[in-house]
C-alpha cells in the first residue's frame, strides 16, 4: 500500500463518498424529514439523534474525518483538472465539470451549515424545530440551503456512478448507461425528501 | 471552373519549444479531393502569407499518411485529429491549425509525444518472450476475446485521447487513456497474461489509473474507435482484485 500512495488515497475518497458520507446524507435528509410530519415528531427525532450513545465519537468517525479527508482531497481534484466542456460537450463531460462545481459548492455548504447547527448547539442553542425554522424563514437562506442540498445530493448520486466505475463494477458501456439512469433516479428521490422538508421549514407547509 | 479557387489556412505557429506562438494566414490553390497536408506541402512549396510576407515554411509532423501511425495528429478546426484523414472538401473554412496543447511543442504543429511511450512503458506494455532457448508456441486465444482485443491493438498513440481529456494537463501526472487500454490489450493476451500483474502494477503508481475522472471525451474523440472508457473500467476491476490480492495475499497475484 505504501508504493501505491496515490492509488490507495483516490480509491478511499472514493469509497468514502458512498461509505459513510453518502449514507450519513441519505440518513440526515430522511430523519429531518420528520418535520414534515410536524414539529413534534422532528423534535422527538431530533433528539433521539442528539441523544444516542457515543454520539461524538459517531459523528467524528463517520461524519467529520471522512468528510474531511474527502473534501481536502476533492478540493486537490477540482485544482488538477483543466476543464474543456465548451470545446468537447459531452454528456459525461459536463457531469465531471458538474461533480467538480457540486463539490465546491458543497463544501462552502457544509462549512457554513456545521456552524449554524451543530457548532450553535455546541455553544448552548437548543436543537429543536425553531431552530431551522428561523435559519429558513429567512428567504435568502432559505434558497442557500435549496441550492446546498440539490448540490450536495447531485454530488452523491453522480459520485455514486463513479464509485461504481472507480472501482470496476460497471465496465460496459450498457451497464454504466443504466447506472446513470439509476443514479438520477436516486438524484430525483433524494433531491424530493430534502427539498420538501426545506419547504416545511420555511413556509410551515 | 475559369477561376482558380484558393483556400484559407490560419495556422498557429511556433519558431522554437520555448518562444510565444502566433498566428500566421496562408492562402493555397484549390485541387479536388486535398487533405490538409497537402495544403502544407504547398504552403512549403510558396511560404508566403495572405498579406504576400515571405515566411518560413510551416513544420509538422507525418509518416503514414493513411491514419495508422499516429504522427500527423494536430488541432483541426478546433478538433485533435489526423491532418492526413482530414479532408478540405468536408471542412468549414477559414481552416484553422493548432498544435495539440497537451503536448510540448517542437516546432510549429511538431509536437512531442514522448509522455505516452514513457506511460506505456510504465504500464509495460509488451509480451516479455526473450530467452535463452525456443519457449515453444504459446497457447491459444480465444476467438471471441481476439475480436474485441482486436480493436484495442488499433492504437497509434496519436494523442487525441490525451488532448481531450480534461485530467491530462500540465497540472497533473495522468497518464491518460491509451496506455490504460494497452495495459489491457497486453493483460488480455495469453503469454502476456503471465506478467499481468506487473502491468497492473504500474497501473497503480503515480498517476495511472486513478488518474481518470471519467468525462468519457477519449472514447468520443478517439480516430479508431477504441472502446478506450471500457477499457479504463476493466482495468479499475482488474486492479481492485489486484490490491485484494496483494493486501490479504493470494497464490494467484502473479
Amino acid at each position: 500500500m505504501a508504493e501505491h500512495r496515490e492509488y490507495f488515497y483516490r480509491r478511499l475518497h472514493s469509497l468514502l463518498g458512498v461509505v459513510p458520507i453518502g449514507l450519513f446524507l441519505i440518513n440526515h435528509l430522511v430523519v429531518n424529514h420528520f418535520a414534515v410530519y410536524g414539529e413534534e415528531s422532528f423534535n422527538k427525532a431530533a433528539s433521539f439523534m442528539h441523544n444516542l450513545p457515543f454520539v461524538l465519537a459517531l459523528e467524528i468517525f463517520v461524519i467529520y474525518l471522512p468528510i474531511l479527508f474527502h473534501a481536502i482531497l476533492g478540493v486537490y481534484i477540482v485544482f488538477v483538472a483543466k476543464n474543456n466542456v465548451r470545446r468537447y460537450g459531452f454528456f459525461r463531460n459536463w457531469l465531471f465539470y458538474l461533480q467538480r462545481i457540486t463539490g465546491i459548492i458543497t463544501l462552502v455548504f457544509i462549512a457554513w451549515h456545521v456552524f449554524e447547527t451543530r457548532v450553535q448547539v455546541a455553544l448552548g442553542a437548543s436543537l429543536d424545530y425553531s431552530l431551522m425554522e428561523g435559519i429558513l424563514t429567512n428567504p435568502v437562506m432559505f434558497w442557500f440551503y435549496v441550492i446546498g442540498v440539490l448540490s450536495a445530493v447531485f454530488h452523491f448520486s453522480n459520485g455514486l456512478w463513479g464509485f461504481l466505475v472507480s472501482w470496476g463494477f460497471a465496465q460496459s458501456p450498457r451497464s454504466q448507461k443504466i447506472v446513470t439512469y439509476a443514479t438520477l433516479l436516486v438524484f430525483l428521490v433524494v433531491s424530493y425528501i430534502g427539498i420538501r422538508t426545506l419547504i416545511t421549514f420555511a413556509y410551515g407547509v | 471552373m475559369a477561376e482558380q479557387k484558393t483556400i484559407t489556412f490560419i495556422i498557429t505557429r511556433q519558431d522554437s519549444p520555448d518562444s510565444a506562438p502566433y498566428e500566421e494566414t496562408f492562402n493555397v490553390p484549390y485541387r479536388k479531393n486535398m487533405n490538409i497536408i497537402s495544403g502544407l506541402m504547398e504552403i512549403r512549396k510558396n511560404p508566403v502569407t495572405a498579406k504576400g510576407e515571405k515566411t518560413t515554411p510551416v513544420a509538422w509532423d507525418m509518416n503514414c499518411l493513411e491514419e495508422v501511425c499516429g504522427a500527423c495528429s494536430m488541432v483541426i478546426n478546433g478538433v485533435p485529429r489526423q491532418s492526413c484523414a482530414a479532408l478540405v472538401d468536408e471542412l468549414e473554412q477559414p481552416i484553422r491549425l493548432e498544435p495539440m496543447s497537451t503536448f510540448p511543442v517542437v516546432r510549429d504543429l511538431v509536437i512531442d509525444r514522448e509522455r505516452m511511450f514513457d506511460a506505456l512503458k510504465q504500464v509495460k506494455a509488451w509480451i516479455p518472450i526473450d530467452g535463452t532457448y525456443d519457449l515453444g508456441p504459446g497457447p491459444r486465444m480465444p476467438e471471441k476475446k481476439r475480436q474485441w482485443a482486436y480493436e484495442l491493438s488499433k492504437c497509434m498513440t496519436c494523442g487525441v485521447c490525451l488532448e481531450a481529456c480534461p485530467n491530462v494537463n500540465d497540472k497533473s501526472n495522468f497518464i491518460g487513456p491509451a496506455a490504460i487500454s494497452q495495459a489491457r490489450l497486453f493483460n488480455s493476451h495469453p503469454t502476456g497474461e503471465m506478467n499481468a500483474s506487473e502491468r497492473l502494477e504500474g497501473l497503480m503508481e503515480e498517476g495511472g489509473l486513478v488518474g481518470c475522472g471519467n468525462a468519457q471525451n477519449c472514447v468520443q474523440v478517439c480516430p479508431k474507435g477504441i472502446p478506450l472508457t471500457t477499457s479504463i473500467a476493466a482495468m479499475n476491476r482488474a486492479a481492485t482484485v489486484q490490491s485484494f490480492k496483494n493486501f490479504f495475499g493470494s497464490d494467484n497475484a502473479h
